[in-house]
């Protein structure tokens, strides 16, 4: 069976998810593509959106349509050349409505399992929980009848564990997109020992389908991307807990958080990173990773406490910033969380954060906010002249700053050492073209 | 061509500001005024000008497109909004795509003409914002003829229009000659956005405009031989001003010294079903311009200001040619050398222009006689040309579509 073949019927499990709607997005321009083929007029194409919150699903319509029109409206030369055989659409507006309309055709939204059966390419973006995950794929393959592919979208499960566990024989591969992931560039691709070769040019084609970069991991819970962040994170959250004698925890936090954004020129402070992925997700992958890596120590008693308090962060169905370790006013941080109180501690630049901001004393010349160097040509110009500065400075924001970039090496080299990434390349892609940072972990500049 | 029976003379001239992207207070995203608030702020800027609003005899509305931008026919029947001793008054809506306006001040003058009316009050007004750009491009494409070019014009039909005449100037002329005549046209026309308050591009901070300008035109994002500073934007906004007999401006009490009188007009319809007989000349706008000359018995070294419609910086060149100002091909040579500035040769655009200014599509011709009144009486503010008097004439040039609907209009300062 070829690819396009098993492009006519494909599966979404988890389709409500935040991954999961993503990629039945992706999903449906590409089949949507394929069905407007001439050679393909009279083949059925079928996309099925299967997940157990029927209630999500209501809304899954809706947020599809809108993102699929918003789509067509960006891709409107492509739709007027795919429709140009069709007399009665002759306007922007006839072209977008009939490729919605074509795109919408192909779902088939639902609770029952069976929806699948005549799948022959299945996603799997449920929660990160092993055993949903591994009973699920077991009732999968009874009902497809060993037939079909699976990509799964775990963030920290060894795919080898999958494969084995619900016994798929090497038709798994760990296709793991970034959120959101119909915007993310990035995508892991993370075989198992005995994933068929098959599956990896299937995975290679569909990435390119889906315009996707895609850079390969080792099998190793966490992969290079989760393998990264949750080592950055800890680090942050045990350098707070250090700090915090001398400038209490939120104070802390506060301080890393800004050091890992303004002093390492990245798009957002880590704690704001750990509430954008969500802290109860990020909780989550410290669990996993901690279940499968030993020897390492992986967890940190910090994040229990915010979840027993509920304080989660995570986005909103509007996909706003909620609270977690910081308060987020305008999408913005503007407070930061305080465990012993239970509430925010609002920032004060004339009083409190003021403080701190002095005792971390005056930024290095040559700093440029990530966002003005983003688009910047002489970016790395720009960032060698700002590193030089920051090396030969000794305030304690570049001292933390230095420590932290120190840290982030060290990580990146360690998951090349240890084989999770082929190369320092491969861990710089990740970092580059998913975390959006501006230059990769393993550099030269401190 | 039979000479004017009587004086026509146009004067209280007003403009909203040209409002959509560019402009600071915009956000796509606010609730934004409509055409009921440009129509009533353009005439009530006129009726504050005159001395009873009793004394308008007529209106005259010129707009293209409401009716799908905004959903709204019967535009006429909006210009009683502006006050209610309009009400009743006979009033008329004209449409001919972005050459509307031209077709507004061209049925006022026939009206005073007539003896029908001796004081009209012109409005040309569009509300484009309402849409995304790719619906936006739909509706522009109705100036084009919907059943012989739209399925197979470009996402972008207008640009891409005059993108063909761009390609087609470069195989001519050569590339780096347009393309440097083109980014000029663009510095030229921000140049004098930045002193008009009122214009679109007024808050343009580019520093280097003309390497802006000089930006390769990309066709994976947009057209072929145009880039996006190109283009005129997608304005919001209204103009009006009046249209009287000798006897008109009398009972408005409106002195000489601040009206203008029409010496000459061109009127000129070309096929909409049939394509353009040579992209790098606009043959339909040259013969406007030739029956406004012949009318007025003037010619190019007589116009000391010009106002032409420059939806597209190829546009503004080729309309240059077009009036005899500069020959064949020379209009990029001729704003590179900073001609058209406000101190050079031929004073064009000096409020910005389409491209400037900003270009509410339906009531840009109106715009240009309004500013037309403000050069010649010398009100036209920071923005004012100085006007020799060995050369006292401004000339406008209204065009609808790809050069189907044309109206040159000629004016001097009325004493
Ligand atoms: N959120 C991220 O940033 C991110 C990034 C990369 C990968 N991932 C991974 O993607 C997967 C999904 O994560 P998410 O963030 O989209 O989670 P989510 O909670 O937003 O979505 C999970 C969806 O799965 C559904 N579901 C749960 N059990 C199910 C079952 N048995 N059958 C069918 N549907 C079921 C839920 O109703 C929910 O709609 C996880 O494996 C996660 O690790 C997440």
């Amino acid at each position: 069976m070829t690819f396009d073949e098993r492009l006519r019927n494909v599966s979404v499990i988890g389709a409500a998810g935040k991954m999961g709607s993503g990629i039945a997005l992706l999903l449906a321009q590409e089949m949507a593509k394929q069905k407007l083929k001439p050679e393909n007029k009279n083949v059925p194409y079928r996309l099925n959106l299967i997940d157990v919150n029927d209630v999500a699903l209501d809304g899954l319509q809706t947020y599809l349509k809108g993102q699929l029109i918003k789509a067509g409206e960006k891709t409107t030369v492509l739709l007027r050349d795919l429709y140009k055989n069709r007399e009665d659409l002759v306007e922007n507006y006839d072209v977008i409505a009939a490729f919605v309309d074509d795109a919408m055709s192909l779902f088939r939204l639902g609770t029952d399992l069976g929806m699948a059966k005549n799948s022959h390419i299945i996603f799997e973006a449920v929660v990160e929980d092993k055993n949903i995950k591994v009973d699920l794929l077991k009732k999968l393959d009874q009902l497809t009848g060993k037939d079909a592919v699976y990509f799964t979208n775990t963030s920290s499960i060894p795919i080898n564990v999958l494969n084995r566990e619900a016994n798929l024989g090497g038709r798994i591969i760990g296709f793991h997109f970034y959120n959101p992931p119909a915007v993310q560039k990035l995508a892991e691709l993370i075989a198992a020992d005995q994933t068929k070769p098959e599956l990896k040019e299937m995975s290679l084609e569909l990435a390119k389908r889906l315009r996707k970069t895609i850079v390969p991991s080792n099998d190793i819970a966490g992969f290079i991307g989760n393998g990264h962040f949750l080592r950055d994170g800890l680090h942050a959250i045990r350098e707070a807990k250090k700090l915090a004698d001398e400038y209490t925890l939120p104070g802390a936090i506060y301080i890393m958080n800004k050091v890992s954004q303004d002093l390492l020129v990245r798009p957002m402070g880590i704690f704001q990173l750990i509430d954008y992925v969500g802290v109860n997700v990020y909780q989550c992958i410290s669990e996993t990773v901690s279940g499968y890596i030993k020897g390492e120590n992986l967890k940190d008693d910090l994040l229990a406490k915010m979840i027993q308090k509920k304080v989660l962060g995570g986005q909103r169905a509007d996909g706003s910033q909620k609270d977690g370790f910081l308060k987020y006013e305008k999408g913005r941080p503007a407070g930061v969380y305080d465990l012993e109180k239970s509430e925010y501690k609002m920032f004060d630049p004339s009083g409190w954060s003021g403080e701190i901001d002095k005792k971390l004393g005056d930024y290095p010349k040559g700093i440029v906010p990530w966002r003005n160097l983003l688009m910047d040509p002489k970016k790395d110009e720009k960032l060698t002249v700002y590193f030089k500065n920051l090396n030969a400075s000794n305030t304690l924001g570049a001292k933390l700053a230095k420590a932290y970039l120190k840290n982030s090496k060290e990580i990146g080299e360690f998951l090349v050492k240890s084989g999770v990434a082929k190369s320092a390349q491969d861990v710089n892609n990740v970092l580059l073209n998913g975390f959006y940072h501006l230059y990769g972990p393993i550099n030269d500049y401190i | 061509m039979k000479k004017l029976r009587k004086p026509v003379y146009a004067t209280a001239g007003y403009n909203t500001v040209s409002f959509g992207s560019g402009r600071k207070e915009f956000n796509p995203k606010k609730p934004r005024p409509g055409l009921e608030e440009y129509i009533t702020e353009a005439g009530k800027g006129v009726i504050a000008q005159i001395n009873d609003v009793n004394n308008i005899d007529e209106g005259i509305i010129s707009n293209f497109m409401a009716a799908r931008f905004n959903r709204q026919g019967n535009l006429a029947a909006m210009i009683p909004m502006i006050h209610p001793s309009l009400e009743y008054k006979p009033c008329t809506r004209v449409e001919g795509a972005c050459g509307s306006g031209g077709l507004g001040l061209y049925t006022s003058v026939k009206s005073i003409l007539s003896d029908v009316s001796d004081v009209v009050l012109t409005i040309g007004v569009e509300v484009q914002n309402t849409v995304k750009a790719v619906y936006g491009a739909d509706i522009l494409a109705g100036a084009g003829h919907y059943r012989t070019e739209r399925k197979e014009g470009h996402v972008y039909f207008f640009p891409a229009k005059f993108s063909d005449r761009a390609g087609a100037c470069y195989d001519k002329f050569g590339y780096d000659y347009m393309r440097k005549g083109m980014a000029h046209w663009y510095v030229h026309a921000i140049t004098n956005a930045r002193k008009n308050p009122k214009a679109q591009e007024y808050h343009n901070t580019i520093e280097d405009l003309l390497a802006a300008g000089m930006t390769p035109p990309n066709p994976n994002v947009f057209c072929e031989h145009i880039n996006v500073y190109d283009c005129s934007k997608v304005s919001d906004g209204a103009s009006a001003l009046i249209f009287a007999s000798e006897e008109g401006l009398k009972k408005i009490g409106i002195d000489k010294k601040y009206a203008i009188e029409v010496v000459g007009w061109g009127q000129s319809q070309a096929d909409i079903s049939k394509k353009p007989e040579e992209p790098t000349r606009l043959t339909t706008t040259r013969r406007s311009v030739e029956k406004a000359y012949e009318m007025s018995g003037l010619g190019p070294k007589d116009i000391g200001v010009l106002e032409v419609h420059d939806c597209f910086t190829i546009g503004g060149l080729l309309h240059l040619e077009a009036t005899g100002v500069v020959g064949y091909g020379e209009g990029a040579a001729f704003v590179a050398e900073g001609k058209t500035a406000m101190d050079g040769e031929m004073p064009t655009n000096p409020t910005g222009g389409l491209v400037g200014f900003g270009h509410y599509t339906g009531g840009t011709g109106t715009r240009q006689a309004v500013d037309l009144v403000h050069q010649l009486t010398g009100k036209a503010g920071d923005c004012q040309v100085k006007i020799n008097s060995n050369r006292p004439y401004g000339m406008l040039i209204s065009m609808g579509g790809n050069d189907r609907t044309v109206t040159c209009m000629i004016f001097r300062r009325a004493a």
